[in-house]
């Protein structure tokens, strides 16, 4: 005979109510885990998305992401000579904000060379882009759907595909045009600034620009060297991917991660209240019933097998709805929401230790109670 | 008669409450003997040690001095002699307390067969003494209700049955006829001495009810903590 399963059917409505509200409390803290994830994810999307293994970007500046890098775009041609490199491509960053379908959008506008490396890796609807002018492939939270158009600065662009996953830190979808049409819209995008450089006059003379040129290299290629190569140009810096990737964590998305990051381990030390206090309210209640159970002879095995056994079930459905919640809902949230096997797995981890220690508080006062108690009126 | 006829013998047995200004003597130096088959009431005005009497001798309640055998075993010499005393209480010692004792989440049935459960029955042997007996105590028709829908004498009687259910040879009864009209009363009072007598077990009932006396084959009266002869 289960009693702690016939005690939980006893009072089964409270208790699945119990495991709701603590399953609304899971559901808060998989969002938490899945927002971080999904910010980590997202910021390195961007890093990650051409695929490469040195970034040329200006010399003092950590660019293109954490700060501004403007280098000419000439460079390109120079880096793609260097022994060991197999292919390089330019390619600049700026958001925008466009209106669309009487919406403000928010736009990081990718540029790149089609062709060489800095394009997005996987198209998920219709094509890349093409030689011609005024084409873009967006990111899917834009909104936008093949065919139609959207004005960018002073031109139209057609969308002509999309893809997934691709934004910037802030969140922002990217859309990726060709260069040449970023070129045009730097200069069109800015009119106050551009009247400003033309004053001081430099206008028309300014050579192209790009924020940074990548570069794949050559199997068996090395990348400190290149970086080393690289740097020996005054007006030029490298690093490598994974510097970059580090830099991106440490500097943009680091103080946004430790904001989700501590926010999470308040709402894990609450649920670990939360969890505390029901289990010892359960068995607060029982408390008589444990004494008469003490009276007709059972052994502290069973006592503390009722007790450790509800926390558990409290524990796990908790967690399970939390679990069904979180998967039903994750797409609707305006950023990614990224939960991997291994989250969950260390959540269960956590909230069955939580639910042991909690249930230690219960065990200690069942374990103490006088069985006498349960002869007095 | 032959000392393995003695169930219960207290001797000496002494307990107080709190010290110095609170002090509270409940028992001075009781001597109790109880043999197989008796059935013994113990009356006493409120406070007098009742309760504390029953708890001392179903090893609940650590006397302050004495010495307690049950059923020729020491269990209690100026401290307890045993440190399975749950164990003690599952095999022989059946207590019949409030109505509102049995486990609210248990069947009647349920309620009756936990017991056996804990003492290592097969389940389905104890669901079979657990019917058995509500059957014999006219309360098998109920035995799948739970207890907070059990009038107060069909729930005196499963709690009896329960008491009743591992076969205990001391029975303690705390005012098991308090919740039961008279009638009932004395039914459930023959029930008891008819199961004394079958199971060779001894029953001391605490009571206030006299139209039960004459079921009992000794009254015994307790004074200040003392047995005091009637
Ligand atoms: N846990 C306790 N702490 C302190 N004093 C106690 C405790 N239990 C009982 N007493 C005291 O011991 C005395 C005997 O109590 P007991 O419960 O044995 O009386 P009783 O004969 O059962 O009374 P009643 O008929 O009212 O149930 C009383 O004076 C009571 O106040
Ligand atoms: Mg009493």
């Amino acid at each position: 005979m289960n009693l702690a399963i016939k005690d939980i059917r006893h009072g089964l409505f409270r208790f699945v109510l119990t495991c709701l509200g603590l399953g609304l409390l899971m559901t808060v803290v998989l969002a938490m885990i899945g927002i971080y994830n999904g910010l980590v994810a997202d910021a390195l999307a961007v890093v990650k998305a051409p695929a490469a293994d040195v970034w040329v970007v200006e010399a003092g500046t950590q660019g293109p992401f954490a700060e501004a890098s403007s280098i000419p775009a000439t460079t390109r041609d120079a880096v793609a000579r260097m022994p060991g490199v197999a292919e390089a491509g330019a390619i600049t960053y700026q958001t925008i904000e466009a209106s669309h379908a009487g919406k403000t959008l928010r736009l990081y506008v990718i540029g790149f060379e089609p062709g060489r490396p800095g394009g997005p890796q996987r198209i998920a609807e219709g094509r890349g882009l093409g030689r011609s002018h005024f084409e873009l492939v967006a990111d899917r939270k834009t909104g936008l759907v093949p065919g139609e158009t959207i004005r960018l600065g002073r031109d139209r662009f057609t969308v002509v595909g999309l893809v997934e996953d691709a934004m910037n830190s802030g969140g922002d979808p990217a859309v990726y045009v060709t260069l040449a049409d970023t070129m045009t819209l730097q200069t069109t995008m800015d009119p106050a600034a551009a009247r400003v450089q033309a004053a001081r006059g430099d206008g028309g003379l300014r050579a192209p620009t790009v924020a940074a040129v990548i570069a794949r290299l050559e199997p068996g290629a090395d990348v400190a060297l290149l970086t080393a190569t690289v740097r020996q140009w005054k007006h030029l810096s490298a690093l490598s991917q994974g510097e970059q990737e580090q830099l991106l964590l440490a500097s943009v998305v680091d103080r946004a991660r430790r904001q989700i990051g501590l926010f999470l381990g308040i709402l894990l030390s609450v649920s670990a209240v939360m969890i505390a206090l029901i289990i010892y309210t359960m068995t607060m209640e029982k408390l008589k019933q444990i004494a008469t159970l003490k009276l007709i002879g059972a052994p502290d095995r069973t006592i503390v097998g009722l007790i450790v056994q509800q926390a558990l079930i409290l524990g796990i459905s908790g967690l399970g709805i939390g679990l069904a919640l979180i998967l039903l809902v994750k797409d609707s949230f305006p950023r990614r929401v990224l939960l991997e096997p291994f989250n969950a797995l260390v959540l269960t981890g956590i909230i069955l230790i939580v639910c042991l220690v909690a249930s230690g508080l219960g065990v200690r006062a069942a374990l103490k109670v006088d069985p006498a108690t349960a002869l007095g009126g | 008669m032959v000392p393995g006829d003695i169930l219960v013998d207290v001797r000496g047995v002494a307990k107080h409450y709190g010290e110095g200004e609170t002090r509270v003597d409940a028992l001075r130096s009781v001597d109790l003997r109880v043999h197989v088959g008796e059935v013994i009431a113990l009356l006493g005005p409120s406070g007098s040690g009742k309760t504390t009497l029953l708890n001392v001798i179903g090893c609940i309640l650590a006397p302050t001095a004495g010495r307690v055998e049950l059923d020729g075993d020491a269990v209690f010499d100026g401290k307890w002699l045993r440190s399975d005393l749950r164990r003690l209480r599952l095999d022989k010692i059946g207590f019949i307390f409030q109505a509102h004792n049995l486990l609210p989440f248990l069947t009647a049935e349920e309620n009756v067969s936990v017991v056996l459960d804990l003492a290592g029955w097969p389940s389905e042997k104890g669901r079979e003494r657990a019917r058995e007996l509500l059957d014999y105590l006219e309360v098998g028709y109920r035995a799948k209700v739970k207890p907070a829908l059990l009038s107060g004498g069909e729930a005196q009687r499963v709690a009896i049955a329960r008491a009743l259910a591992n076969r205990p040879r001391i029975i303690l009864a705390d005012e098991p006829t308090a919740a039961l009209d008279s009638g009932r009363a004395q039914l459930v009072m023959d029930l008891l001495r008819k199961l004394a007598s079958e199971q060779k077990a001894c029953i001391i009932a605490v009571t206030h009810d006299e139209k039960i006396f004459d079921r009992f084959d000794r009254l015994i009266h307790l004074r200040d903590g003392r047995l005091v002869d009637s």
